[in-house]
């Protein structure tokens, strides 16, 4: 069993090692060690969500884990979503919607509301799911499950719209 | 956060009396930046398995892995535990319970701000300087069980289930296994408030088991400062039973307001074999504050504790005010 061993994962489909301090969050390396600076830092204490990254298909937050735990994931950032050029239909809505005004906790915004629509469709309850078995999707129950980010401008009214068409797009 | 060296557990035999364990990460990683926590060595255990929901003696163990998100939406945990289900759905944030695990989550350290803040003296953080907590700002602090060395609480929601629904944990250690009833997992401060729980250096929490479901009625309610993405300030997890009218069963246990998920017997005998009715609850609230003792900051957890209490048992029994 060796010490410090290097972690071999993907990030947004390409192929990475991390070899370095094993002090490093995921949300450093992301940032600091790929320059994909879309994933946003603001606490660094897992309390606001700004640092959400989807890994095996799960939002996370990217602050309170580390790089060398990685080895074996995947992990999709929010450049891994879309780019200006082929946005994904929430980035569309959230732009419709007016789903921010700084921006700063829109990716990770993005990213948790990408995951929660999974969530959603395998039938996860919620702590406002009146009924654990069967799921009735009300505006609050989008609210309780994008409580782990929060948004200092408070553009939430507008970031459930966004994510309401893409609910009622989908069956 | 200061160095330390890391490795991967590839059997629980790797690890060492000197090794910390991290599992989801989500407490310790938090903890180490702010150096309160300064472990000179970090085992990774997620290689090591143990993320299965099993069945066993008409019960549930649930691997020391499973991530509290996949405890709550396993179908059987829903259908026959719903107060387990409800209690972690309640807790942190959709991103955190997709990493929390099991074991990382009993073991989750007080939110005390003396012992998050190296600066302030504290005796859990380091043994002998002190409790700044208790002339400080203490409103979120025990009514139960504190003594002058500490009066932090344990402030995890899914630990309340599992001690109202009966839970054990399986512990490993390098002389073998043992099983110990949640209640006695956590203990209380006493003079050695640095020790959270009865877990020594080395040992591995490898599941939690629960007993066959007494159906009924669960309840948890958790009463916080926000409703969502919040700890408790006071919790009630019930596990009511009734029959020919009168309580049949009654398993209760509460949160945050003790350095250890708090369980008080003589409630449950004054409840069981009893008519509901709104006075008996208020019997039972009663007997269960009168031990309470306030902070200097936290003498409204006092009421809050009882109206929860009977709030809970008329919702379980359906007991209209
Ligand atoms: C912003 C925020 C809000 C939160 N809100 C809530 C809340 O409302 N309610 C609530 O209940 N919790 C809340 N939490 C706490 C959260 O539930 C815990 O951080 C989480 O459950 C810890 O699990 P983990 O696997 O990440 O533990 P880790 O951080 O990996 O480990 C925690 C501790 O457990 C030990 N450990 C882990 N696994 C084992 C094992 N198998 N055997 C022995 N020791 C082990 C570690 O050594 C460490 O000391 C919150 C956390 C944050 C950051
Ligand atoms: S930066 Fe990770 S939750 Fe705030
Ligand atoms: S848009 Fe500014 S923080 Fe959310």
């Amino acid at each position: 069993m060796s010490c410090n061993p290097p972690a071999k994962f993907t990030v947004n489909g390409m192929a990475r090692t991390y070899t370095g301090d094993p002090r490093r969050s995921l949300l450093d390396f992301l940032r600091d060690d790929l320059g994909l600076c879309g994933t946003k830092k603001g606490c660094d204490h897992g309390q606001c969500g700004a640092c959400t990254v989807i890994v095996d298909g799960r939002r996370i937050n990217s602050c309170l884990t580390l790089a060398i735990m990685q080895h074996g994931s995947e992990i999709t950032t929010i450049e891994g979503l879309g780019e200006p050029d082929h946005l994904s239909a929430l980035q569309r809505a959230f732009i419709k919607h007016d789903g921010f005004q700084c921006g700063y906790c829109t990716p990770g915004q993005i990213c948790s509301a990408t995951a929660m629509l999974e969530e959603l469709a395998q039938g996860w309850p919620s702590h406002v799911s009146a009924d654990l078995q069967h799921i009735k999707l009300s505006d609050d129950e989008l609210r309780e499950r994008m409580s782990g980010n929060l948004c200092r401008c408070g553009a939430y009214s507008n970031i459930i719209a966004a994510i309401r068409e893409i609910t009622e797009a989908t069956p | 956060m200061r160095p330390f060296e890391y490795r991967r557990a590839t059997k629980p035999s790797d690890i060492s009396a000197a090794d910390r364990i991290i599992a989801g990460g989500t407490n310790i990683l938090d903890l180490m930046k702010l150096e309160v926590e300064v472990p000179a060595q970090i085992i990774d255990i997620n290689p090591l398995g143990m993320t299965e929901i099993s069945e066993i003696d008409g019960g549930l163990r649930i691997g020391a892995m499973v991530r509290n998100t996949d405890c709550a939406a396993d179908a059987r945990v829903r259908r026959d535990y719903p107060l387990l289900a409800r209690a972690i759905l309640a807790g942190a944030s959709p991103q955190l319970r997709n990493r929390a695990t099991t074991g990382g989550n009993l073991c989750q350290r007080t939110r005390c701000s003396y012992f998050m803040q190296p600066e302030a003296r504290c005796n859990k953080r380091d043994p002998g300087t002190g409790c700044d907590a208790l002339h400080g700002v203490n409103r979120s602090h025990a009514i139960f069980g504190a003594s002058e060395n500490c009066i932090a609480t344990y402030p995890g929601d899914m630990a309340v289930a599992l001690l109202a629904l009966g839970a054990s944990v399986e512990i490993l250690g390098r002389t073998g296994t043992r099983s110990v009833p949640i209640g006695d997992f956590h203990r209380l401060p006493e003079h050695q408030p640095a020790k959270d729980n009865l877990l020594e250096p080395g040992e591995l929490i490898s599941s939690v088991t629960l007993p066959p479901a007494m159906g009924g009625a669960q309840i948890y309610r958790k009463v916080r400062d926000r409703s969502s993405f919040a700890f408790a300030l006071v919790s009630v997890a019930a596990a009511i039973t009734i029959a020919d009218g009168r309580i049949r069963h009654a398993a209760l246990a509460f949160g945050s307001v003790a350095h250890k998920p708090w369980q008080d017997p003589a409630v449950e005998t004054a409840l069981v074999g009893q008519e509901p009715s709104l006075k008996l609850f208020a019997q039972a609230a009663d007997l269960l504050v009168g031990k309470a003792k306030a902070q200097s900051g936290n003498a409204f957890k006092i009421p809050l504790l009882r109206r929860a209490l009977i709030a809970v048992l008329s919702e379980a029994t359906n007991t209209e005010a």
